[in-house]
């Protein structure tokens, strides 16, 4: 019977969401094609094999004391050699940076077709289909394979439901497989994020600006209009790469989770990455010129115009109606 | 040192309109800006500014049409010493990409670094700087954000989530996908610009690298694009710049943002 592997992401003792993400769609996968699912534990801690269990028919423990810190090189030689033994239809691998770290030179190592960053995967008459975003969310792909069997898919985070109630009690069996040091790839530490003056996942309110804005001369009208709301300001990817603000301001997968009453995205289109950092706030709002940015669909209100003439305006009414008090 | 930056020519599509092909596999892109991909300007100087502190030469390799041509230029202008361009017209896939550009690193380079970007802004798929590693059979690191060189080695900063890093120490050579925002890229100069004008861009066809085999075929393939359908989505606050903003002011108001 085929089978579907999914490759467990851990970090400092823990199962990532994304892996739990990925054992759903497996299973979903799995039952329209007959196959079963296996999830791949390369750690040292047997009690996350416990935890994996009951969402896959299979879990594969291999347990190493190298696998407390990842190591793509270790993984990629694990898992090329598991997948040339056991055949599975489809591998299952995070699109984060774990999973880019690896999944690219896996392909190229078992010769299979990778799709990255998928947040569709379905079975049409046994070939796998993936849908893709291309353009920072502004255009869907589906996507084929030529001449494929077996296929490697990297799976977008916060893509796919954590199943809820999961039946299964997955056998776990444990691998021996050698695990070798690799010198020419080597961990050395983490570096924890800074803490600083402003804790924006403390603000009840806050304005974020995006790449609209072009230019650190013009914050100062985000300033202002921040000042009248009394809010924190934060930024997304682009206005911290141009240093128009501070590393700690970063809303994203790479910065921030937010989860603020208010949150004003003012010139930022809302590429997934900044949206997984703030999709749970109250009441979003967004001001941006562009009709089809992204950010409308998660915003609960939207202005498309220009924000160097709405914000400014904005500011003016905000102020005037608080003074008429 | 040598070192090799790969570089993409993308369409700028943040401020544009976009129209699918009729074809439904590409988009409209008359009229549509051209320019380098941000990730791979940032590891262009990166790879300027290694080049500056311990000496050698850059060479840029690039797959695309005769569009691309003026990209490299400008990459030859900011400092880069050397341009190849492999003349590919049809659809690519990651795969493929670093299957031409490893060809034509085995043929005429022996890199000491390969820094390429992250990502590209069109298709964000993440993948080519470690399938090339990996055809050159040479260690990767992606989401590259601090690079220092120490002896034969090289001491990177990944960036993982939440804010989180790890340093890396990886063997030279190496390829390295550096992530935005690692360094602050230069602007051509007015004398670069002219330098660049005669410098000789060397052209490569697939069949220059004894491609196209049974190893260099595309591995997946666009069927179709669309615009994602609209879901619920936002109210949209309509009217002139002062009846929207005075409407976003009320609701602002009702909602006891401010008071």
């Amino acid at each position: 019977m085929s089978e579907i592997l999914v490759l467990a992401e851990h970090s400092k003792g823990e199962i990532r969401d994304v892996t739990f993400e990925m054992l759903g769609i497996g299973r979903k996968l799995a039952d329209s094609i007959g196959a079963k699912t296996a999830v791949l534990l390369l750690a040292n801690d047997e009690a996350l094999a416990n935890k994996l269990s009951p969402y896959a028919d299979t879990v594969l423990l291999n347990k190493d004391e190298l696998f407390k810190d990842f190591n793509s090189e270790i993984y990629q030689s694990i898992l090329t050699k598991l997948i040339s033994e056991r055949k599975p239809v489809l591998t299952l691998i995070g699109h984060t940076p774990a999973g880019i770290d690896l999944a690219p030179n896996l392909a190229i190592s078992t010769g299979l077709p990778l799709a990255t960053d998928c947040v569709q995967l379905k079975f049409e008459n046994s070939k796998l289909k993936i849908m893709r975003q291309m353009y920072t969310g502004k255009i869907n792909t589906n996507i084929g394979f030529t001449d494929a069997q077996e296929y490697i898919v990297m799976v977008r985070p916060a893509s796919f439901q954590i199943p809820g109630q999961m039946d299964k009690s997955g056998e776990i069996i444990k691998l021996d497989m050698p695990v070798e040091k690799v010198d020419y790839k080597k961990f050395i530490d983490y570096i924890e994020p800074k803490i600083t003056g402003v804790d924006i996942t403390k603000s009840e309110i806050i304005v974020a600006v995006g790449r609209g804005i072009k230019e650190k001369e013009n914050l100062s009208i985000i300033e202002k209009f921040s000042s009248s709301l009394n809010s924190a300001i934060a930024g997304s990817r682009p206005v911290i790469d141009k240093q128009i603000l501070p590393l700690d301001r970063q809303v994203g997968s790479s910065g921030k989770t937010v989860k603020p009453k208010v949150y004003i995205a003012i010139g930022i289109s809302g590429a997934f990455q900044h949206v997984m950092g703030m999709k749970d706030s109250e009441l979003i709002i967004a001001i941006n010129k562009d009709a089809n940015a992204p950010i409308f669909e998660v915003a609960n209100y939207g202005i498309v115009g220009d924000l160097f003439k709405v914000v400014p305006v904005l500011t003016q009414k905000i102020n005037e109606l608080k003074s008429s008090k | 040192m040598e070192i090799i930056v790969c570089a993409k020519q993308v369409p700028d599509l943040t401020e544009a309109d976009i129209k699918i092909n009729p074809d439904g596999k590409s988009i409209n892109l008359e009229s549509i800006p051209l320019d380098i991909n941000e990730f791979d300007n940032y590891a262009l100087e990166e790879a300027l500014l290694i080049k500056e502190k311990y000496s050698g030469k850059v060479a840029v390799v690039a797959v695309g049409s005769e569009t691309s041509d003026e990209m490299l230029r400008i990459c030859l202008a900011k400092g880069a010493d050397e341009a190849v361009r492999i003349t590919y017209k049809d659809e690519l896939d990651g795969y493929l990409t670093a299957k031409l550009i490893a060809t034509v690193i085995k043929n005429k380079y022996k890199p000491d670094i390969i820094l390429t970007g992250v990502q590209s802004t069109d298709c964000s798929s993440a993948q080519v700087g470690g399938m090339l590693a990996e055809l050159l059979d040479i260690p990767h690191a992606s989401i590259v954000t601090h690079v220092e060189l120490k002896n034969n080695t090289a001491e990177v900063h990944r960036e993982l989530e939440g804010g989180l890093k790890e340093i890396v120490n990886i063997t030279l050579p190496a390829v390295l996908t550096i992530q935005s925002g690692i360094n602050e890229p230069r602007y051509a100069s007015m004398i670069g610009i002219r330098r660049a004008k005669d410098k000789e861009i060397k052209i490569v066809t697939p069949e220059d690298l004894g491609l196209p085999s049974d190893e260099s075929k595309l591995k997946t393939c666009i069927e179709n694009m669309f615009i994602p359908p609209k879901g619920r989505g936002a109210e949209i606050i309509t009217g002139s710049v002062e009846e929207s903003a005075t409407k976003l002011c009320m609701i602002l108001k009702d909602k006891r943002v401010f008071t």
